[in-house]
């Protein structure tokens, strides 16, 4: 068995990139047809490595939410979700722009690129609040 | 069906520490304690042991390090680790090995100074799509998994709090329990809360403490002073690594381990004398028993209600007092093992479940990740 000869960067920066560039990416499989996140080198659905990046959607519906308490001297709570992809995958973010224990399951919400502590990351925040230049 | 491992090997010597705080006391020091307890049950040397199983969330060579702190030569070495059910899976392991005539002695060992060094358990890290949101884990996993069973089932906080106070009511029965005060549903609602819904009342203790446990195979097991506890059945499965990768985060692995298990055995819930489940949090206690059957998907929050996992109640859950109460040292899955032991022996003093013949065990790892349920029983039911 020969290497398929996959070179440049893999999954994980094309991810990275994004977050940089202010986009959040999903990838398709190219052979089942399933959207995958987070990013892999094989489809998990079908094991195929024929995995393109493409741009979210961004939509998403709340699967279950949760509030971290911090202690008054260490900052404030905040809310911690997993959220269900218009595309099928299901992660972990925070929803913002609303008060952590008010982030209901089955609330409507979408994407954007923010920053926890100076890490780029895909945060939600409810679809109402929406505004141009999400979900990009 | 019966077949597999049933009946292959038995646990012919079980070794504890003191629970709680061991301040000055390392790792190996307080594994090695348990160690020397569980040779004296099985009324051996440590020159008989030639199969060494551990895990640790600190150190990945623990295998090597246990066998060099103990002067062992093993034949065999295991430091799988699959999270704090990895205690549990070490039993299948350790079958596997003694069946095969790969050792003839195996210890499996544990010791952890959680509660001094200001550590608690982990989940499967570091991974990069979930901790740069600071989830708190392993507390957030278990507390999204809670807040999807009351969204689907209506599972009330006050029946997580029925989950603590039943293992704390067991608590009161062990004298080797951390925790063994009174504790009420109101008093779990109204301590502080961590991460919602848990209060630190629905989340385990975090303590010190060594375990340890030797096996042989089945034909030797009558050459110990012990009654032996036969390995009956095992089944180990996992759904995901990381929470967001859980299909449903009110199914846990357990519904396949279980039914594997209990064929292997060749026994049905019924016959079940006293259950032991990984109760790292108050949600873990209904999902398993949702899993394991005893009760219908969504109804696990009514089951254990009115007392009915409590001491007196229908079905004996959690007889040491659980992780929530008794014990946990980030690892848990040896000491709902040995309790069962304690069980099966019937040494298990004001706590003794009358005639217990049969335990199930289930031991739980990572973030609901990964399970392993395991059937031990008595000569008697063998």
């Amino acid at each position: 068995m020969t290497s398929s000869g996959v070179r440049g960067p893999g999954p994980d920066a094309v991810f990275a990139a994004g977050l940089e560039d202010g986009e959040f990416r999903i990838q398709r499989c190219g052979s089942c047809g399933a959207h995958i996140h987070y990013p892999r080198a094989l489809c998990p659905e079908c094991g195929s490595a024929d995995l393109a990046a493409v741009r979210a959607s961004g939509r998403g519906t709340v699967y279950a939410t949760s509030v971290v308490r911090v202690r008054p001297e260490h900052g404030e709570n905040y809310n911690i979700a997993l959220v269900d992809l218009a595309e099928g995958p299901r992660m972990m973010t925070r929803v913002v722009d609303i008060a952590p224990e008010d982030v209901r399951i089955g609330d409507a919400v979408t994407a954007f690129v923010g920053e926890i502590e100076g890490d780029k990351v895909v945060l939600f925040r409810p679809a109402a609040a929406a505004s141009a230049g999400d979900a990009r | 069906m019966t077949g597999g491992l049933r009946g292959a090997a038995a646990i012919v010597g079980i070794g504890l520490t003191e629970f709680g705080a061991l301040p000055g006391r390392s790792r190996m020091e307080i594994m090695a304690e348990a160690v020397r307890c569980a040779l004296d049950d099985a009324g051996i040397g440590k020159e008989r042991i030639d199969g060494v199983f551990g895990a640790d969330f600190t150190d990945s060579l623990i295998g090597l390090t246990m066998a060099e702190y103990l002067g062992l030569n093993p034949t065999v070495i295991d430091g799988t680790n699959i999270g704090g059910s990895s205690y549990v899976n070490f039993m299948q392991s350790a079958a596997l090995a003694l069946h095969a005539g790969l050792c003839e002695v195996a210890l499996i060992a544990y010791g952890s100074d959680a509660r001094s060094a200001g550590r608690a358990g982990r989940g499967p890290g570091p991974v990069p799509y979930e901790t740069v949101y600071r989830p708190r884990q392993p507390i957030a996993a278990y507390a999204l998994a809670a807040s999807r069973h009351m969204h689907e089932y209506g599972t009330t906080r006050e029946q997580l709090a029925e989950v603590a106070v039943a293992a704390r009511r067991w608590a009161a029965l062990n004298p080797a329990a951390f925790m063994r005060g009174p504790l009420t549903v109101d008093e779990v609602l109204g301590s502080r809360m961590v991460v919602d819904p848990f209060t630190v009342r629905d989340c385990c203790l975090v303590t010190d403490a060594g375990a340890a446990l030797i096996m042989v195979k089945a034909d030797r097991a009558r050459d110990f002073p012990r009654a032996p506890a036969y390995l009956l059945g095992i089944g180990t499965a996992t759904t995901h690594g990381q929470i967001a990768c859980m299909p449903d985060l009110t199914v846990t692995a357990v519904a396949e381990s279980a039914p594997r298990a209990l064929a292997m055995a060749g026994i049905g819930l019924d016959d079940v004398d006293v259950v032991e489940l990984y109760d790292a949090f108050t949600i873990n206690t209904i999902l398993f028993l949702e899993d394991l059957g005893f009760c219908a998907k969504g109804e696990g929050g009514a089951f254990v209600e009115d007392g009915r996992i409590a001491p007196g109640g229908a079905l004996p859950v959690n007889t040491n007092g659980g992780g929530l109460s008794c014990v946990h040292p980030g690892m848990y899955g040896m000491f709902l093992t040995i309790e069962a032991v304690e069980q099966l022996r019937g040494q298990a003093g004001d706590r003794q479940v009358e005639g217990a013949e049969i335990a199930l065990c289930n031991g739980n790892g990572g973030l609901l990740s990964s399970q392993v349920t395991a059937v031990l029983g008595t000569g008697a039911a063998l």
